[in-house]
């Protein structure tokens, strides 16, 4: 008889809440009761709330249990988890689970299905479809499809990809490169770590395609430290490719090469900007250069260099499979496809929404959020991570679509959205935002390095109440400066946040005062 | 937290096993945090030599990251998240709390254990979010940060 799957994600979010003590008290439970089990360490789902999230396969359906602890596991076995039984924390079948199907997932519709480090799962799963069908239409091929899809840049920057790669194709030379950013840096996103944790050969088949179409032979992955658990996932999957030979010397047979390298970055925001990430894969301080030559024509080691992000690549094999129309059908104006949203902070049910642009904030925070987790009213909603502006209670209703939230002087960025209840105080946002520039500013321009500093002070002085209407004045002309002058959206993109406190939340530079930073 | 007494001979080791070359700078610094817990001057200094740099070089990489700590930790690091996710969700009073439970402040240390901001651990749905000894916890309040910090204490 076959042993009953059981998955649990092996997910930083998940083991953080106790996922791992929950699958050695499955293990430990079933050997205990004789019962035989196959245990999955799936990837999330990206229902983080629910974490950890089990689930039982039973005549070939997966029953859901939510928010286990190990402590519950008995009490679960008791009542017949291994049958699917009825339990307090049963959800019921995974596919019926309304967070997840009323999402539009076309990157992370591996993630929590498949076991992330299994190359035949990967491969009953589409896996290498799209690269194979690549081999056989040619590269210029994938670059149209990439073009025709609208994708654009899931980083923040939101730059055509397809008009990146064509410029990387075009330029002369025989060395090129494809780097990935994986230095998800932005507080509020983790779309990349479960991207890599639950579907990292994805990201693989999309740097092979992106490789092939460009003409690269070389791909580097820029991980963050902060991640150590993907970092032992994408190693291990980088291993797999190369024994299966979706890595290295002519692959498949097709005679293209290409292999992958990771490495790790060492605790720096900057290292998110693009220009910095190459240096600090050169091996030196992640200083920013000053651009033009852009990437693309000079890049890493002075040669032709895709740089894009970890969703915008892993979003490409489907873009391949499914068609770019279809890509393109979703979405709204310029802003075509989905976007994996990433809900946290003072929400309710915190976690990944992957759905088409043109959803508004205030849907995916009360739709799929379900409002605040102190159940109180929200005040502010930061979008787009600490250069992202704070959007007001009213501003929810902005739909997420790239040229509506410039608008409004905001960003979409890489898809985070931190929500704030009545109890914040945005001028100590709006200090820190100046804070973390002061902390994390490569120091090459001036605007930025020297400005951030002078923003915490004029900030201070304003909560203290001295002369505030003059450090308010003092405080616009700093943010312009910083935004004119300094040379990348570090110091350049401080001021967004900044500037939404100063128009939205200016009362509370008053209220303020007193209270702990 | 691995803390070991720099050895010339590893270091010379995983200089070879990560890579000989100037563009390994930054991977081998962080294959040294790895496994001696800090970067110690000798190290810039055998850096320099092995990968043909000016020790003023090896030392801009090193002073510009902020996980490359230039003095040892405790055997324990404890790392607090304090970006805008968890600030949301309490983390200034969460670090006043480790500050005032550990008796110490960011950036310093007990005999055991060093206390760190950190800007983001990417667990934002389950914030507020803290690293011990490099794995990740979330949804961690006063109480069970207190219980994290016994068990680690209890390890020694």
């Amino acid at each position: 008889m076959a042993r009953t799957k059981i998955f649990v994600p092996r997910e930083t979010a998940a083991i953080s809440v106790g996922a791992d003590d929950v699958a050695i008290a499955i293990a430990r439970h079933a050997k205990a009761t004789g019962n035989g089990i196959q245990l999955v360490r799936n990837g999330s789902w990206g229902a983080t709330w629910l974490e950890p999230l089990v689930e039982v396969e039973v005549d070939g359906k997966r029953i859901a249990y939510g928010n286990v602890e190990a402590a519950d596991i008995s009490d679960l076995f008791a009542s017949g988890l291994l049958e699917g039984g009825e339990h307090d924390k049963r959800l019921g079948p995974i596919d019926e689970i309304p967070y997840l199907i009323s999402q539009d997932r076309w990157t992370f519709w591996r993630c929590g299905l498949v076991e992330p480090l299994s190359i035949d799962d990967f491969c009953a799963h589409q896996g290498f479809n799209a690269l194979e069908q690549a081999f056989e239409s040619g590269p210029d091929a994938v670059i149209d499809a990439v073009k025709e899809s609208g994708l654009r840049g899931r980083g923040g920057a939101g730059f055509p990809a397809g008009i990146k790669w064509q410029t990387v194709a075009d330029a002369p030379g025989e060395q090129k490169y494809v780097t990935v950013n994986a230095d998800e840096g932005d507080s509020g996103t983790f779309s990349d770590r479960i991207l890599m944790e639950g579907d990292p050969l994805g990201l693989i088949e999309g740097m092979l395609l992106a490789g092939f179409a460009v003409g690269a032979s070389r791909g580097y992955v820029y991980l963050r430290s902060e991640y150590p658990l993907t970092r032992s996932i994408m190693t291990r999957a980088i291993e797999l490719a190369r024994e299966t030979g979706w890595l290295g010397d002519d692959i498949q047979g097709s005679g293209f090469d290409f292999d992958v390298e990771l490495h790790i970055g060492a605790g720096s925001y900057v290292c998110g900007e693009e220009t910095a990430m190459l240096e600090s894969l050169e091996g030196k301080a992640g200083i920013v250069r000053y651009k033009p030559p852009l990437p693309a024509i000079e890049g890493l080691f002075g040669k032709p260099t895709v740089v894009n992000n970890v969703v915008t690549i892993a979003s490409v094999p489907n873009v391949i499979n499914l068609g770019a129309n279809r890509y393109a059908s979703y979405g709204v104006n310029r802003s075509k496809g989905t976007l994996a949203f990433q809900l946290a902070g003072n929400i309710k049910r915190g976690g990944l929404v992957e759905k088409a642009f043109g959803v508004t904030v205030r849907e995916l925070i009360n739709d799929w959020g379900g409002g605040t987790a102190s159940g109180r009213p929200v005040k502010a909603a930061q979008v787009g991570g600490p250069l992202g502006a704070y959007l007001t209670a009213e501003q929810l209703d902005t739909p997420l679509d790239y040229e509506a939230f410039t608008e409004i002087d905001a960003m979409i960025g890489h898809g985070g959205i931190v929500v704030f209840d009545d109890t914040a105080n945005m001028a100590h946002q709006a200090r820190f935002a100046m804070e973390f520039c002061a902390i994390e500013s490569c120091g090459k321009c001036t605007p930025c390095r020297i400005g951030s500093t002078r923003g915490v002070e004029v900030i201070d002085r304003m909560i203290a109440d001295e002369n505030r209407n003059d450090n308010y004045d003092l405080l616009v002309e700093l943010c312009n400066t910083m935004e004119g002058a300094s040379l990348c959206a570090m110091g350049g993109m401080t001021p967004y946040p900044v500037r939404s406190v100063l128009k939205y939340f200016a009362e509370d530079f008053a209220s303020a005062q007193g209270v702990d930073q | 937290m691995t803390v070991q007494d720099y050895d010339k001979q590893v270091a010379t080791e995983i200089i070879a096993s990560v890579g000989s070359r100037p563009e390994m700078l930054v991977q081998i610094l962080v294959a040294f945090i790895e496994r001696f817990g800090w970067i110690t001057e000798d190290a810039i200094r055998q850096l320099a030599a092995e990968l043909n740099l000016s020790r003023a070089e090896v030392h801009g990489v090193v002073s510009y990251y902020h996980d490359f700590r230039t003095t040892p930790p405790g055997r324990h690091v404890i790392k607090v998240c304090q970006a805008e996710s968890c600030q949301a969700m309490g983390s200034r009073e969460l670090s006043a709390h480790a500050e005032r439970s550990l008796g110490v402040k960011m950036h310093s240390h007990t005999e055991d254990i060093t206390l760190e901001p950190v800007y983001c651990l990417g667990n934002c749905a389950c914030s507020p979010a803290v690293m011990v000894d490099g794995k990740t916890y979330g949804r961690v309040n006063a109480k069970r940060f207190d219980e994290l910090v016994s068990t680690i204490q209890e390890q020694g």
